[in-house]
């Protein structure tokens, strides 16, 4: 019945979003030309390319650089993402940059089919006709590499693409990114990197129940479906908003994955390596500055965890200070002060305190590696502790650590750790 | 002269004793500028030095295995051609030249070998010595010997050395390739010689080689000159 209802609903939104629905817009006008020769035109479009990270989905593990092939599981199915070589058979090899623009723009494909939002067209609908052109020149400049794609793997009602139209007259406005008069030129540039190509808000807002994000979850924190990473707040400073940061050190996180207060990890590491770091100083100065002025001060986030009781998170958070001094001190040192860029400092940093204690989990459990960049190419690393620590003195240690010097997160279940411990690491 | 110095440096001394710790914060501890330090992380399964686990049968030995070998090995897993979760994630944002230097690095280490183990019945052994220092030619099974060197060490810098692992290591991953489970790049000559052999010639093939007393530090043999029965995808030929 509960089904029936939500299959309901869903048409109904169809039928809605039919109603609703605009007609294409017009052919674009020409452009003046802007480079000098092609190949200028093509390293700008390798750079936007760079800026969107458009490898990283549409390139598969250890597979050929934008062949496609990767399979994204999403509580919706599993996508399987397109070759973007200019191959003419599995490519996008006979695209014309009006066919590519109308995909970033307006989520369509080259035959007027509607794309699945997984392709972040509700940020790349933000990239001006220009770049997506040199981005359409960088493409059609690769060698094209013959990879047939697989058809996506959804759950009924997600594989009725149809419905994505009710979806995009609730979810999707298409439209360039427009320059806040009231803003700099420098802030204007962030914006249009963070929210456009960059996509940040993909992993960094909660998504509904139909993959939306909603306005007011916009940069507001979003555990990543299937990847179980949480993703922090980009707009409160508890977690990751940059209010209290200085530019050029979240800069330096930026560009090279470690700065004095921390390091990036997870999917974060991913983005760090293929995207970021290869972007310019003053660009990610700009994202820097867009993004600080995003930030606010707000009250301690709500914590969402199992419960553990006074005595329980007693007991954990005494024997989490003897694995302490046994496991972590050599790096993280006595009082949790770290050694900079090296061994992140444990003491108020806002991943160890945030809202869902899952990362400093995993990292316990998995270890890792900061990216290898360019700023910090032979990065340090931490072990993985899962096969030398129970799940209880995996809760005792990150409890330990999330209660200690002048830290005041609550304590971690040991629960959380078996739940965590059985993710699939990625 | 040598008296100022002196009350100058006792000066120096009293004066840096008598501030006060935090003011300058806590000393900054110093961290080793070393591929040792770096590589923690991978001690908890392969070992300070590198020896691996012996009762394990996914944690090899990594010291003085030729560095072309483990450059390979890393390269797979973090490509996702070798399945192993922990090190597939480990390597997962790790450059091509900062897993080439991990690879020298452990290729470099000199760790004295686990004591042979012995005990499996004579036959069994024999059966396993002729597999790996012969080979079956009437099946086209080339001797392990043939590419591994005959002491069995490797040969620089792709193959890697035979002994000194773990019985159940060397059981799983001939195991892995029979099953398709472990790739290298094609053509995939161990999944062939693994296709090759059957469980007990699996087994006899293990017992004998752990059998063997490692003498100290066997170096993999010089690979110049190798001309391989077959055609391996990780062993580019000249």
């Amino acid at each position: 019945m509960k089904r029936f209802l939500f299959v309901a609903v869903i048409a109904l939104i169809g039928g809605l979003g039919a109603f609703l629905f605009f007609s294409r817009e017009g052919p674009h006008k020409p452009l003046a030309q802007r480079f000098d020769s092609h190949a200028k035109q093509i390293a700008h479009g390798e750079y936007l390319a760079r800026a969107g990270d458009c490898l990283a989905c549409h390139t598969s593990r250890g597979g050929e650089a934008y062949a496609g092939g990767l399979p994204i599981p999403t509580p919706f199915g599993t996508f399987h993402v397109p070759n973007i070589t200019p191959d003419a058979q599995t490519g996008i090899g006979t695209w014309t940059a009006d066919d590519f623009w109308r995909a970033l723009h307006e989520g369509r494909s080259r035959d007027g089919s509607l794309l699945y939002p997984a392709f972040p067209y509700t940020n790349y609908t933000k990239v001006t006709r220009a770049d997506a052109d040199d981005l359409f020149a960088y493409l059609q400049s690769l060698k094209p590499v013959h990879n047939p794609r697989r058809p996506h793997d959804l759950s009924f009602p997600y594989d009725q693409r149809k419905m994505l139209i009710g979806w995009r007259a609730l979810y999707f406005r298409s439209g360039e990114y427009e320059n806040d008069k009231s803003q700099s030129d420098e802030w204007n540039r962030g914006a249009y990197l963070v929210s456009g190509l960059g996509h940040c808000d993909a992993c960094h807002s909660q998504r509904n129940l139909l993959g939306a994000v909603a306005n007011d979850a916009k940069s507001a924190g979003a555990l990543i479906p299937m990847q179980n990473w949480y993703a922090p707040s980009l707009t409160s400073n508890r977690e990751a908003g940059l209010g209290d940061w200085d530019i050029g050190e979240v800069v330096e996180l930026l560009k090279t994955g470690v700065a004095e207060r921390g390091a990036v990890f997870g999917p974060m590491a991913a983005v760090v390596q293929h995207s970021l770091q290869h972007l310019t100083q003053a660009d990610i100065a700009a994202m820097v500055m867009y993004l600080k002025s995003q930030a606010q001060e707000d009250g301690l986030p709500e914590p969402d965890q199992i419960r553990v009781s006074a005595k329980q998170g007693e007991e954990l958070t005494r024997k989490g200070a003897k694995l302490y001094a046994k496991h972590c001190a050599d790096c993280h040192q006595r009082r949790g002060e770290g050694v900079p860029r090296i061994y992140p400092p444990l003491v108020n940093n806002q991943a160890i305190l945030m809202r869902y204690p899952i990362n400093s989990i995993r990292i316990v459990v998995n270890g890792g590696f900061a990216p290898s960049t360019a700023g910090n190419p032979r990065p340090y690393g931490m072990p993985p502790f899962a096969q030398d620590l129970s799940d209880e003195e995996i809760a005792a240690v990150v409890s330990y650590i999330r209660q200690s010097w002048g830290n005041h997160a609550p304590a971690v279940s040991p629960t959380e750790v078996a739940n965590a411990r059985g993710l699939p690491v990625e | 002269m040598t008296v100022l110095r002196l009350v100058f440096a006792t000066l120096l001394v009293l004066f840096a004793g008598s501030l006060p710790l935090g003011a300058a914060g806590p000393i900054p501890a110093t961290v080793p500028d070393t591929m040792e330090q770096r590589l923690l992380a991978c001690v908890t399964c392969h070992g300070k030095n590198g020896e691996g686990a012996q009762k394990s049968e996914t944690y090899p030995r990594l010291a003085g295995k030729a560095d072309g070998y483990l450059y390979n090995q890393l390269l797979s897993f973090r490509d996702g051609r070798r399945v192993y979760p922990a090190m597939n994630y480990l390597l997962n944002h790790l450059s091509d030249d900062y897993l080439r230097e991990i690879a020298q690095y452990y290729s470099r280490l000199q760790t004295p070998y686990p004591a042979p183990v012995s005990g499996a019945p004579q036959a069994v052994l024999a059966r396993g010595e002729g597999l790996v220092m012969k080979g079956d030619a009437a099946r086209n099974l080339p001797a392990c010997s043939d590419c591994h060197g005959k002491a069995l060490a490797g040969t620089a810098p792709f193959i890697p050395g035979l002994v000194g692992l773990s019985p159940s290591y060397i059981r799983q991953q001939i195991g892995a390739w029979r099953a398709r489970n472990r790739h290298a790049a094609e053509p995939d000559c161990m999944a062939k010689v693994a296709s090759l052999l059957s469980t007990e010639e699996i087994s006899a093939v293990t017992v004998w080689l752990v059998a063997q007393p490692v003498p100290t530090g066997p170096a993999p043999a010089a690979g110049t000159a190798l001309k391989l029965p077959m055609d391996c995808g990780s062993v580019p030929q000249r």
